[in-house]
């Protein structure tokens, strides 16, 4: 290619040197090497941001109160917020062994570990709505009880959204038409799950912690 | 069953994941005229018809639209400023009244910073980028047809609102309790805050698509050092929008809940605050000034390189300042917010951050000087635009600084000082580079020239008209002109200064009037362009002008930074790539940093469902502030267009099956 | 040149503090403006022409341009020294703004309303607090403390002869310390965007020496006059029989409402409806007719009164003084 320069630019570079043939690469892969993941990735980081500007938020608002925090309200009921840890990271287990089944293309374990996963995803939902009983407040009733249910509105919006694509992903793996990439869809589904997962620590921390601090 | 038997049902073939089986005289490789690069062609075109049109995914279609639109949006937009100037041309004037005007200026505002500015250069980006790095598409080219009808639709629902006189009247940052419940009934803030939603989903879709496309679609051999200034520009935007965008996003979903469900986030009177819109506002705009100048950096630096005939002096410098300015530029919201209560210690660290930035911008201009001294000048149109840059975006950057000291701040915030200062960085600093960048890449996308002549009298009665306009305005807030004023009583002093500045309004207007002519004129009569007409070392040169629908026959390999100016020192290396296939959208992911190839990919293909998705999103987000409930059940529609989206076709998976290969 | 409402002509210790810091930024950015100008000129005019067929120079790719580096660095070099200049007079004016003395101060309440201003003059002894609309007397050479409240949406106290803004934010008290140290008139305006009819929502600043201003301080606690000509009488009994007393206090009276101006003394201030029109009886009489055709969307509705009604009002409000 080093008659490159110096050759007027409306030669295509396609009719200098030779060709590098790419046809046996690989046509998907795991992880940061596919695009997926990086989108994945992005979405991730703004849904993170968000989060994190609604943690702010609760700060600011905790911060120039004019009255005790969380202004008049009883604290939250600890019971199903924290059972809901448990089951999320308990559901790390079933996400973790589908991502591994997908890696190995094994069509039947990836099956059973999406429904597991499914499953998982709807005890938390249903454990998410007995959540929104134990705040003790409506989401009009002061500036507390909107950033509350702010915070586990947008967590729970975000559980859903994963839950339906988990039922989605499900779906195509019985009925088809399916190809290997599809496995990587399994594994960043996985990935998301974890971004949810990791999400809830903290937001649990802010719902159900600060305001007894 | 086991997966591969089940695979084997599907195909019509010998399935085997260990080898592609993509017939020999279906792979890319050829030249221009092979029937390989004949059926490349048919495959990257867009389907025929309406329905294909509403289907299109290719980067171009979109990216064309998406700048096509964001242009009427400057002009309407641009309307709107006329008919402040008119209204301001003289004291005591009736022409419009408070509650028109009260729209019209927010919805300049509105308009320019949401559906103008931020959305061209992203338009920008996604026709450029994939030509530049050597590739045929954006990483996720549905997303961004998705991202683009939802600008679309947002900017006819804003537009349409204000003509129903339902238009927004709070301001373009709409501060509560202003635009809350109490003080704007109706619907007029509903429109704005579901505005930004469209804009923000728009906005951020396109980033994640241009970060990715930019870690992983490069042409193999462009490494991370290899990689043009703009592309720099357009990455380090795009993770600026992920990051801040959020904010505002957050912001204006508070206000609708606020307004629609009696949610208390900005209502003093229940424990909210009206402070806390300020910061989450400020914390995404100060940076949008950023994504909207960093961009047009990137233009800075392809033009300079390319009229000075040589590469731009401190590449790594310049990498590192756009980096950089873009990291300070989340330190300085707070100088928004002087004249609230913000406590001392607060207001230093502000003040030293944004004098801190300008060393970033300092670095650059310094740098391109010293590029064009030491250059061979070829003086057109486009360098002349960034001329322009120089004289009016140091200008107003140094009006900046002024700003950021807090006690001259609170002199002249909210004055038209303010408003002086922000049209010399936005039009100084991104119109005017991307003025240029049209009279740049207009040959390569449309495959003629623009006229030079008229390109010479657009350049220097904008350049005049600007600063007729916009010079006088600081002078106007030194006298104590507050912005946002639907009329000013005769005896203040200020009626010359305003008056000089509509005539200068005036002067911009037939200069952006020529420029439509030159662009109706040349498209269709310009002097043929050439595939590099103006001697440029990128790789969006190196194809047909306009490009081919498949861009390359065969993707290049890059050895250099100029990869037109200067090729290989090894004369062995590859030229290009060959292989992929010809008969499906297949591309070639690369790695991030070494940009060596990794994997092939087949991008999604033409569909309807991101055009109905984005009705059913426009549904939804309009819905919801007219019947509360909508705000769940019109998810369900969108959700069920997803679905459809994203479900495969069982003839296209066949063929996915014959390329596959496992790793 | 009308110097009403100027940042450069101080007449305040304040405002002077940041018209010198104004003077010697501009400065520095002039010399910088000039300096980036010269350095871009000089460049266009050293470099030779070129077209698109020339070959690129891509010499800089093997070898460093070290004159070049030497011009980049120390022109940043110089641009930082500069910036450290421009942050160091910053934070000093800052400090010298926040240290005011206060001793023998004025204490004054604003409450920022659509689209008026309410001033009220606090007072250790009850009875001597005292409130007007829209006009503020202060003491040329004593600190006045100003504190300040949003009565509705956000607004922003702005007198640039003696200072700069600071904003009225619901929900929070601010304060503002400024001192006059020229006797005069100015003009003050609202700098935060508020609604419809923020462009007309200014005020008036008389400084005047500290005797002058115990004048009229004296002048404004003293309740309202009793009406003495027949027709200033009726134009009472309107006022109070009316819709007039629902919203305008006047002291010593029974209209005691809190929602707009206070009227005790309205004869006497120069401007009518926060700087929308002059304080004349034509421009009151237009006024209470129809506030929305010279002020739309301010909070007083239209009065459709019969003309002898409307004199008789004019002529009690005339003997507001």
């Amino acid at each position: 290619m080093s008659e490159l320069a110096g050759t007027p630019a409306s030669v295509p570079p396609e009719r200098r040197g030779t060709a590098l043939d790419v046809a046996q690469l690989p046509s998907f892969g795991f992880s940061h090497r596919s695009l997926m993941w990086w989108g994945t990735l992005g979405v991730m980081a703004i849904e993170g941001t968000v989060f994190a500007m609604v943690i702010m938020s609760y700060f600011y608002l905790r911060t120039n109160a004019a009255d005790e925090w969380p202004l008049g309200v009883p604290v939250p009921g600890l019971l199903w917020g924290t059972l809901n840890v448990i089951i999320l990271l308990v559901s790390g287990i079933p996400n973790h062994l589908a991502k591994k089944s997908a890696e190995r293309y094994d069509l039947g374990t990836t099956r059973m570990w999406l429904v597991v996963c499914a499953a998982f995803a709807v005890a938390f939902v249903i454990v998410r709505l007995l959540e929104f009983t134990q705040l003790h407040c409506r989401w009009d009733s002061n500036a507390y009880g909107s950033v509350v249910w702010g915070l586990l509105g947008l967590h729970t919006l975000h559980l859903v959204t994963d839950l339906y694509d988990t039922v989605v992903l499900t779906a195509l793996f019985f009925t088809g038409p399916l190809e290997s990439k599809r496995f990587v869809d399994v594994s960043e589904n996985a990935v998301y799950w974890y971004f949810v997962v990791l999400a809830w620590l903290p937001i649990y921390a802010v719902i159900y912690w600060a305001p007894r601090l | 069953m086991t997966f591969d038997a089940q695979l084997n049902s599907d195909a019509p073939f010998n399935f085997d994941p260990g080898r592609n089986q993509q017939p020999e005289d279906k792979r890319d490789g050829p030249p221009w005229g092979s029937p390989q690069a004949l059926e490349l062609e048919r495959t990257w075109r867009e389907p025929p018809g309406l329905v294909g049109w509403l289907s299109a995914v290719n980067h171009k279609s979109v990216g064309k639209r998406f700048i096509i639109t964001a242009f009427c949006v400057f002009l309407a937009a641009g309307l709107l400023a006329a008919a402040m100037r008119l209204q301001l041309a003289r004291p005591d004037n009736h022409l419009l009244g408070p509650d028109l005007y009260n729209q019209i200026f927010t919805l300049h505002g509105t308009a320019m910073m949401f559906l103008f500015a931020v959305p061209v250069m992203q338009a920008m980006a996604v026709y450029l980028l994939p030509l530049m790095l050597g590739t045929r598409s954006t990483a996720f080219p549905r997303m961004t047809a998705y991202a683009y009808w939802m600008y679309l639709f947002g900017a006819l629902m804003i537009f349409a609102a204000f003509f129903l006189r339902a238009g927004p009247d709070a301001g373009w940052f709409e501060y509560v309790p202003l635009s809350g419940p109490e003080y704007t009934p109706g619907h007029r803030s509903d429109y704005w805050a579901q505005l930004i939603s469209f804009t923000e989903v728009s906005g951020l879709l396109v980033s994640v698509d241009v970060v990715t496309t930019v870690f992983k679609l490069r042409a193999p051999g462009m490494t991370l050092a290899r990689m043009p200034l703009f592309a720099w520009a357009m990455l380090v935007t795009a993770f600026m929008i992920i990051f801040a965008m959020p904010a505002v996003m957050t912001a204006s979903t508070m206000l609708l809940f606020d307004r629609t469900f009696s949610f208390h986030f900005f209502n003093p009177s229940d424990g909210g605050d009206a402070l806390l819109w300020q910061h989450l506002f400020w914390f995404f705009g100060h940076p949008e000034v950023y994504f909207i100048f960093i961009p047009a950096l990137g233009f800075m630096s392809s033009i300079i390189a390319t009229f000075a005939r040589r590469p731009i002096y401190g590449h790594p410098a310049m990498v590192l300042s756009l980096i950089a300015t873009a990291f300070f530029s989340f330190g300085l919201w707070v100088h928004h917010m002087f004249a609230t209560s913000v406590p001392e210690l607060g207001k230093a660290f502000f003040t030293a951050m944004s004098m801190m930035i300008a060393i970033p911008s300092a670095v650059q201009i310094f740098c391109w000087i010293v590029t064009l001294a030491t250059g061979r000048l070829n003086i057109r149109a486009p360098l002349l635009f960034v001329l322009g840059f120089f004289f009016i975006l140091t200008l107003g950057g140094l009006t900046g600084l002024i700003l950021g000291s807090v006690p001259l701040d609170l002199q002249v915030h909210d004055t038209y000082f303010v408003v002086a200062h922000l049209h010399y960085v936005l039009i100084g600093g991104a119109v005017f580079p991307l003025f240029g960048a049209f009279y740049y890449w207009f040959p390569k996308i449309t495959g003629r020239m623009l006229d030079e002549t008229l390109g010479r009298w657009n350049f220097w009665l904008f350049f005049i008209g600007f600063n007729v306009t916009f010079y006088p305005m600081h002078h106007l807030g030194l006298r104590g002109m507050p912005r946002r004023v639907y009329t000013y009583p005769a005896d203040m002093g200020w009626n010359t200064l305003n008056l000089v500045s509509s005539i200068g309004a005036a002067i911009i207007a037939v200069s952006v009037l020529l420029f439509i002519v030159n662009v109706l004129k040349s498209r269709r009569a310009g002097a043929p362009a050439g595939d590099n007409p103006w001697g440029a070392p990128t790789l969006e040169w190196a194809t047909t002008s306009p490009p081919a629908w498949c861009n390359f026959a065969a993707i290049p390999v890059v050895s250099s930074r100029e990869p037109l100016w200067q090729g290989a020192r090894d004369a062995t290396s590859p030229g290009h790539v060959a292989g992929l296939a010809t008969d499906v959208r297949e591309g070639l992911v690369t790695t991030v940093v070494d940009a060596l190839p990794d994997h092939r990919y087949v991008y999604p293909s033409p569909s309807i469902w991101p055009f109905i998705a984005a009705l059913a999103t426009t549904f939804w987000f309009i819905g919801s502030f007219y019947m509360p409930t909508a705000m769940a059940w019109g998810m369900i529609p969108v959700i069920i267009a997803l679905t459809f989206w994203f479900w495969p076709a069982q003839d296209e998976t066949r063929k996915h099956l014959l390329l596959e290969k496992r790793a | 040149m009308n110097a009403l409402q100027d940042v450069l002509h101080p007449a305040g210790v304040q405002a002077g503090h940041i018209a010198h810091l104004w003077w010697f930024t501009v400065a520095l950015c002039a010399v910088v403006f000039v300096a980036i100008l010269a350095g871009l000129s000089y460049a266009l005019w050293r470099a030779p022409r070129a077209d698109a067929r020339s070959a690129p120079d891509m010499a800089s790719m093997d070898r460093p341009e070290s004159g070049a580096k030497r011009a980049v660095v120390t022109a940043v070099a110089l641009s930082i020294l500069g910036l450290l200049a421009l942050l160091g007079a910053s934070v000093a004016t800052d400090r010298a703004l926040a240290t005011l003395p206060l001793e023998n101060a004025v204490h004054i309440e604003v409450v920022g309303h659509q689209w008026w201003w309410q001033f009220n003059y606090d007072d250790p002894i009850p009875a001597r607090v005292f409130s007007t609309a829209n006009e503020m007397h202060i003491p040329v050479g004593r600190p006045v403390v100003i504190t300040l409240q949003a009565g509705d949406v956000i607004h922003s106290f702005w007198v640039p002869n003696l200072h700069g803004k600071k904003d009225l934010i619901p929900g929070r008290i601010t304060t503002i310390q400024l001192r006059a140290d020229q006797a005069g008139t100015y003009r003050g305006q609202c700098a935060e965007f508020c609604g419809l009819q923020h462009a007309f929502m200014a005020f008036t600043v008389v400084a005047e020496d500290d005797a002058a201003f115990q004048r009229w301080a004296d002048a404004q606690r003293k309740p309202a006059p009793e009406p003495t000509d027949a027709k200033a009488r009726r134009g009472h009994d309107l006022f109070m029989s009316g819709t007039c007393m629902m919203c305008h206090p006047i002291s010593g009276t029974t209209a005691n409402a809190r929602k707009a101006p206070d009227l005790t003394h309205i004869a006497s201030r120069p401007t009518l409806a926060a700087g929308t029109l002059p304080n004349d009886p034509q421009g009151l009489a237009a006024w209470i007719r129809d506030p929305q055709k010279l002020k739309p969307g301010a909070q007083m509705p239209a009065h459709h009164v019969p003309d002898d009604e409307l004199d008789a009002l004019v002529a009690y409000l005339e003997t507001l003084r």
